[in-house]
C-alpha cells in the first residue's frame, strides 16, 4: 500500500509529466488558455491514460513478452492508444452525450498526446505490476491535469498584465511555464524519492 | 524467417482485433443522426462566419433540421437556400443576395479634418474623440474596424474611407454590427444606386463639412419616376425595392452624393 501511494505522489508532484519530464507540452500550451478547457482536457486525459495503462500493460505482458518483442512496444502502444481513444469517443457519444460535447475536440487530440505514450512506456521500463501501472497512469494524468489547471490560472492573469511587445504570446508563455516548472522541481527530495 | 513473421503477425493481429472491435462498436453504439444535417452542412458555405446567428455552419444545419428558418445564411445566398429547401421540403421565404454598402463617400480630401488623430487604430476609440477626426460626425471614421472584422477580406480603407468590394462581400453583416457610426447597410445586390451619405445635418452645415454630403435639397426625390427616394431626417434614402435603376437621380444630385454600383446578381 505504501508503495502505491509513493508511486501516486511521485507521479503527480515529483515527476510531474509536463513540468519535470516535459511530456505533453503541446496540449499544455494549447489548451491552458482558459481554466474550463484545461479541466475538460484534463478529464479526458485522466480517462484515456488510466485505461491505456491497463491495456498496454496487458498487451505487453501477454503478447509482446512471450514472443520477445519488446522492441515493438512503441508501435503497438500507439495502435492501442489510437484504438482506445476512438473507442472511448464512440462509447461516450452514445452513453454520455453531455460529457462528449464538453470534451469536444480534446478527445481525438489525445491520440497524439505523447504523455499517454510516455506513461505506457515508463510502466514497461520500470517493470510495474498491473496495479502499479494503473495507479501510475492515473496519477501521471492527474499530475498533467494539475499542471494544466495551475498554468491556466497563470495565463488568465497574464491576459491582463502589461507585457513587452517582443514577449507577447508564446515567448512569455514559455517563460512562465519555465518558472512554474522550477517551482515543481522543488518537490524533488520529497519522501526521499 | 520466423523472426519476421511473428512480429508482423502480432502487429497485424493487434490491428485486426482493434479494427474489428472498433467497427463493431461503431455499429453497436451508433448514434442516430439525422442524415439531413450532413447534407445541409454540405450545402452551407462552411465559412463559420456566424451571420445566421448560430456559432457555425454545423450548428445552423442542426437548427434547420429542428425547424429553424432556412433563409438565415446570407453567404450561401439564393443557391444554398434553394438546395436546403429541396432537402427539407420547405419553401424559402426570402433569399435575395445582399451586399454591404458604406453609406459615406467622404474621403480625406472631401471632408474637413478637425485634428490629427494619433491614438489606437480603431474606429470606436477614434470616434470617442469629438466624433473622430473628420468634421462630419455622421461619416466614416476610416480606422478600418470593419476591415478587421470582415471574414472575407472584402473591405479596404482608402484615403480614410472604408470601401467594400461587392464581388467579395457575402453580406454576413459583421461590419454592419462593428461600425460605430452605423453607416454600413445591407442592400440587395441588384440595386445599383445608393445615396452614399448618412449626414442628417442641415444642408449648409453638411456641405461645409463635406463636399459630397447630401444637403437635403430633395431634387432626387422630385426626379424619381417611381417615388423610390424618401427623406430621412434631411438625408435622402433610396428604397432598393422600389428603385428601378433608371439613374435619373444621379444626374440631378448637386453634390454627387448618389453613386452607381455595378450590380452583382
Amino acid at each position: 500500500m505504501k508503495e502505491i501511494i509513493l508511486i501516486a505522489v511521485s507521479a503527480i508532484l515529483v515527476e510531474n509529466f509536463v513540468l519535470t519530464k516535459f511530456l505533453g507540452i503541446c496540449p499544455f500550451l494549447g489548451v491552458s488558455k482558459k481554466s474550463s478547457t484545461a479541466i475538460g482536457m484534463g478529464g479526458a486525459v485522466v480517462f484515456v491514460m488510466t485505461l491505456s495503462s491497463i491495456v498496454t500493460w496487458s498487451v505487453n505482458e501477454y503478447l509482446l513478452k512471450p514472443y520477445d518483442l519488446a522492441y515493438l512496444q512503441t508501435i503497438a502502444f500507439i495502435l492501442v492508444i489510437a484504438a482506445l481513444v476512438q473507442f472511448v469517443e464512440t462509447v461516450l457519444k452514445k452513453f454520455m452525450p453531455a460529457l462528449y460535447k464538453a470534451l469536444g475536440i480534446y478527445l481525438p487530440l489525445i491520440t497524439t498526446n505523447c504523455a499517454v505514450l510516455g506513461a505506457a512506456l515508463l510502466n514497461m521500463e520500470r517493470n510495474y505490476t498491473l496495479v502499479q501501472a494503473t495507479v501510475f497512469g492515473f496519477a501521471a494524468a492527474v499530475g498533467f491535469t494539475l499542471a494544466l489547471i495551475l498554468f491556466s490560472g497563470v495565463r488568465e492573469r497574464m491576459e491582463t498584465s502589461d507585457i513587452p511587445i517582443a514577449f507577447q504570446g508564446l515567448p512569455i508563455t514559455l517563460i512562465a511555464a519555465a518558472l512554474v516548472s522550477v517551482a515543481f522541481v522543488g518537490f524533488s527530495g520529497l519522501f526521499g524519492i | 524467417m520466423i523472426q519476421i513473421i511473428i512480429p508482423v503477425a502480432v502487429i497485424s493481429g493487434l490491428g485486426l482485433v482493434f479494427g474489428l472491435a472498433l467497427s463493431y462498436t461503431s455499429k453497436k453504439f451508433a448514434v442516430e443522426a439525422d442524415q439531413r444535417i450532413e447534407q445541409i452542412s454540405g450545402v452551407l458555405p462552411g465559412a463559420n462566419c456566424g451571420a445566421c446567428g448560430y456559432s457555425g455552419c454545423e450548428q445552423y444545419a442542426e437548427a434547420i433540421v429542428e425547424g429553424a428558418e432556412i433563409s438565415k445564411c446570407p453567404v450561401g445566398g439564393a443557391d444554398a437556400i434553394a438546395q436546403i429547401s429541396d432537402i427539407m421540403g420547405v419553401q424559402a421565404t426570402t433569399g435575395e443576395k445582399k451586399v454591404a454598402r458604406v453609406m459615406c463617400n467622404g474621403t480625406w480630401d472631401k471632408v474637413l479634418i478637425k485634428f490629427d488623430y494619433d491614438g489606437i487604430i480603431d474606429c470606436r476609440s477614434a470616434a470617442t474623440m469629438a466624433g473622430g477626426p473628420s468634421s462630419c460626425i455622421y461619416g466614416c471614421v476610416g480606422m478600418g474596424s470593419c476591415m478587421k472584422v470582415c471574414p472575407f477580406g472584402a473591405i479596404s480603407v482608402e484615403n480614410g474611407l472604408a470601401r467594400i468590394n461587392e464581388a467579395k462581400c457575402n453580406a454576413c453583416g459583421k461590419c454592419v454590427a462593428e461600425c460605430p457610426k452605423m453607416i454600413i447597410r445591407l442592400v440587395p445586390a441588384c440595386s445599383e444606386y445608393s445615396v452614399v451619405c448618412s449626414n442628417h445635418e442641415k444642408g449648409a452645415v453638411a456641405r461645409k463639412n463635406c463636399q459630397v454630403a447630401c444637403i437635403g435639397c430633395q431634387k432626387c426625390v422630385k426626379t424619381c419616376p417611381v417615388e423610390a427616394i424618401t427623406m430621412d431626417n434631411l438625408c435622402a434614402v433610396i428604397d432598393p425595392v422600389k428603385c428601378e435603376n433608371c439613374g435619373k437621380c444621379i444626374e440631378v444630385c448637386p453634390t454627387k452624393a448618389i453613386s452607381k454600383y455595378t450590380a452583382h446578381h
